[in-house]
């Protein structure tokens, strides 16, 4: 078990190289520099200004070259300093230690995303199981439907209409952002309530667009176990429907979503750009989008860094989660 | 996707002279109290972008320049009549060659750290921004100083080789840092950038990346403490959210698009509770054409688009009516504008007559002009990420298909369309926009030597006395010989048309009624920003040190 472990991690080192390598050069396929930002259609920019600049931010220097001296600072875990212009060391940007906990960008995300995601576990297994053992009943249909609108909806015209509705016209809650102006004069439990007043509708909109996939697997999957025969031998021992679901049914049908489960963890950092924006979030899809935005390279390739390790690290837990609950995989 | 409008010639945002009569308009007014000015409140303003760097020299985007703005005073600055007037020098002497400026410093000023503020400020300042290791955008214009001296503790001089028109504006705020702290660091490397000590109206109170950044006043301003304690400006990267929080009073000042100025708040909730501004901003939209390119080499084919595009129905369906046609490039009632220069009404017939001139004609009957057998069809390149600059082509492809033009429309991300298309002059027409300078010299965008690549004259505009006109310009100090220049520049711009000048638009903050205090003017509203007040039975905001 052990061996598997280490020899699964070292497997991983050359797949991690090679996820950069080919980000490196894409990014840098696409047109235009960081420098831009100051020279482009500035008049007050010389040829040797710009080539100034560019030295500036080692740009002269052959790809390859960048790449080396790249990797050879990502070794110690030091992603550098941002092309844009506060200069900004990377991980400062992704978790600043300068700010409180909460208002650090990697936080944000992926709070915002656990509990969404949570939030979806909770909702859509019960919604998958009920649908699979009412196969074709009338509520089967209704939650169908439900969940493929929410998945249909465009989430940024679900959030307007929402803000609307609860933040202008019954002004229940906040528009956007994720605490209110007077925040800091609160006392505790009206900060805790401003800032869960300000998740609703983000986590809410993010949560209904996510219940289908989910719900969907989990109805296939459990369809599929109550074919099985020792579901069918349950039942003929006379157990009560409600342990033949939970007991012997629910579990093995849950080893697909495991696969799921790994697979959503590095989609806990990432954030869409579109939804932070229509919330004024302060998460990673924005910094990702706005780095792009500006050829900011060492940002692109540090997030791009972080999400791949998750990736790799993800799909080892689902592997791991595999063996603990199947115990045909663990005698492989 | 801004970013052109930035950085044409940025050095302030205040400019020309429009002594005229100002096109301003305060729409609905109810501030007209008998509330004297208090202290206290604070002011909440949406904001797309957040600032990354609050060192002026060093930041190149709006966002950043408004707030260092806030913090940071020039030398000098435009006044509403856009006039050059003193801020942290008191007066200045040129002498009469126009070669040397000598500033007179202002002697009650502090930063905000108690040290007072002398001429080596502005030296250091000086000398950073032409220092080789210092990253910045506008090295170019203190490049041309031939010799920078500090004369006393309150005279700063400094000599150019040639005369330089442009001189006196360039000591802004760009130039002006605390010495005291910045002394012997690295500037791009230092805690200030992001957390500056500085001597303009407000300072940094406490700034959360990507959510608020909040100033309050400083209470030693020279120019007297400010009446608005603080200043928040509040990122909320989506317009329509920003619009919401508007409507429920979370902001309480943005830029309106013109559909929100003029229909989303044209109702009584915004009528009582909000101030709209309109004015017209510095910047222009325009139609530019490949000189190189066989079709637009040919005058009478640019003049024909010219006379086949309506100036005003774009004013009217694109701007929903909040701007007005361009003749030229600059904005009208400013001094150097030319109000009799060739205009080019909508005349569809004489579009078609020129064409004809030119040797365009509709021979086999498609529909479609054509001369030695090729079809008169081209590509408008513009950005994407602009709807009004879309809306437009599109207006302009319909109005070109009826004279027999086929046109297609491509948009492009920023970035490409900058350094695959317009750098390497692959296009036949673009519409982009360019903002202006308060001052007149626009040397780069015309002259015949500026057609490199990356250089701005992307056209290959190319005129002789244009070339010449533009150079006495910029070395010339009298204004009326500058105007003399200038207008002639304009009127061969108008008959030569080597880009269609479409539009001006204008500028449409809304701001909260219970602001008081703010005095519309050519040059915007936030000038005098220290003096805008709440009175106290309004201020809705109190807050804890």
């Amino acid at each position: 078990m052990l061996t598997y472990l280490v020899k699964r991690f070292f497997e991983m080192i050359p797949t991690l190289l090679g996820i950069t390598l080919i980000s490196f050069f894409i990014i840098h396929l696409a047109p235009g520099k960081p420098t831009d930002v100051f020279s482009e259609l500035n008049p007050k920019i010389t040829p040797e200004a710009r080539e100034r600049l560019e030295k500036y931010y080692g740009l002269d220097k052959p790809i390859i070259v960048q790449y080396g001296l790249w990797l050879k600072r990502v070794v110690k875990f030091d992603f550098g300093e941002s092309f844009s212009t506060d200069r900004r060391p990377v991980m400062q940007k992704i978790w600043d230690t300068k700010q409180p906990l909460l208002e650090r960008k990697l936080f944000i995300t992926f709070m915002l995303n656990l509990i969404e995601m949570i939030i979806i576990f909770l909702i859509a297994i019960p919604i998958g199981i009920f649908s699979a053992t009412h196969r074709d009943s009338l509520y089967d249909r209704i939650t169908t439907v439900s969940v493929f609108i929410g998945f249909a909806i465009p989430s940024f015209w679900l959030a307007l209409l929402l803000m609307m509705f609860f933040g202008v016209y019954l002004d229940w809650l906040p528009v956007s952002g994720l605490k209110s102006l007077n925040h800091d004069s609160l006392p505790l439990a009206g900060k805790i309530m401003d800032r869960l007043r300000h998740l609703v509708l983000p986590v809410a909109v993010a949560s209904f667009g996510g219940l289908a996939g989910l719900s969907r697997y989990m109805r296939s999957s459990m369809l599929e176990v109550i074919r099985q025969d020792y579901v069918t031998v349950a039942r003929a021992k006379g157990l009560p429907e409600n342990k033949v679901i939970y007991r012997h049914a629910f579990r093995n049908a849950l080893l697909p979503l495991i696969t799921l489960l790994g697979l959503s963890i590095p989609g806990l950092i990432g954030g869409s750009v579109i939804f932070e924006n229509i919330f004024g979030i302060p998460g990673m899809g924005q910094l990702f989008f706005n780095g792009v935005m500006g050829r900011d390279y060492p940002l692109i390739m540090g997030i791009l860094t972080i999400g791949a390790m998750l990736t790799l690290l993800g799909n080892l837990l689902a592997d791991l989660g595999y063996m603990l609950a199947d115990p045909r995989i663990r005698a492989k | 996707m801004k970013r052109y409008l930035i950085f044409f010639m940025l050095t302030v945002f205040a400019l020309t002279a429009c002594k005229d009569k100002p096109q301003l308009t305060a729409v609905a007014g109810n501030g007209n109290g008998a509330d004297g000015p208090d202290y206290g409140d604070t002011l909440v303003e949406g904001s797309i972008g957040e600032p990354s760097i609050l060192i002026p020299m060093l930041a190149s985007d709006t966002a950043s320049h408004n707030v260092s703005g806030m913090i940071f005073n020039g030398l000098v600055k435009y006044d509403t009549d856009l006039s050059v007037i003193g801020d942290l020098a008191q007066s200045w002497d040129i002498s009469k060659d126009g070669l040397t400026i000598t500033f007179h410093l202002r002697k009650d000023v502090k930063w905000a750290d108690g040290v007072e503020f002398t001429a080596d400020d502005v030296m250091f300042g000086y000398k950073t921004i032409i220092d080789e290791k210092t990253p910045t955008a506008y090295k170019e214009d203190y490049l041309q100083v031939k010799k920078a001296e500090v004369l006393d503790k309150y005279t700063f001089r400094v000599t150019y080789d040639k005369p330089f028109a442009p001189a006196l504006t360039t000591w802004g705020s760009l130039v002006v840092l605390p010495k005291h702290l910045l002394e012997g660091k690295d500037i791009t490397k230092t805690e200030f950038a992001r957390n500056p000590v500085g001597l303009g109206p407000y300072k940094l109170h406490k700034w959360v990346p990507d959510q608020e950044l909040a100033l309050e006043s400083y209470k030693d301003y020279f120019e007297g403490r400010p009446y608005i304690d603080r200043y928040i400006y509040k990122r909320i990267p989506d317009p329509a959210t920003m619009f919401l929080m508007l409507r429920t009073g979370e902001i309480d000042t943005m830029s309106l698009t013109p559909l929100q100025y003029t229909k989303q708040t044209d109702n009584e909730y915004f009528r009582k509770n909000f101030n709209k501004y309109r004015y017209p901003a510095f910047q222009y939209t325009h139609l530019a054409f490949n000189l190189k390119h066989p079709y637009f080499k040919d005058k009478l084919v640019r003049q024909a688009i010219a006379y086949a595009i309506d100036k005003n129905e774009l004013v009217d369906v694109v701007l929903f009516g909040l701007g007005s046609p361009a003749t030229g490039p600059y904005v009208p009632n400013t001094w150097p504008y030319n109000p009799d220069v060739k205009k080019y009404d909508y005349n569809p017939e004489k579009a078609r007559q020129l064409l004809k001139e030119a040797g365009w004609e509709d021979t086999d009957g498609d529909g479609l002009l054509d001369k030695n057998g090729r079809p008169f069809s081209f590509t408008i390149f513009t950005n994407t990420g602009n709807k009004l600059r879309e809306n437009t082509a599109t207006i302009i492809q319909w109005r070109l298909a009826k004279i027999g033009i086929k046109v297609e429309i491509r948009k492009l991300e920023w970035s490409t369309f900058i350094n695959q298309f317009i750098d390497k002059k692959r296009f036949e027409a673009v519409l982009l926009g360019w903002s202006i300078s308060l001052d007149p010299d626009q040397y780069d965008i015309w002259h015949s030597s500026k057609t490199r690549e990356k250089e701005l004259n992307f056209i290959s505009y190319s005129n002789p006395e244009v070339d010449e006109l533009l150079e006495k310009g910029r070395r010339t100090f009298g204004i009326e010989e500058r105007k003399k220049a200038y207008f002639r520049i304009q009127e061969i711009l108008a008959e030569e048309a080597p880009y269609i000048f479409l539009y001006v638009p204008d500028a449409t903050p809304i701001v909260s009624a219970r602001i008081k205090g703010i005095k519309p003017s050519p040059i915007g509203i936030s000038y005098n920003l220290p003096k805008w007040y709440v009175p106290k039975r309004l201020q809705r905001h109190t807050m804890e040190p």
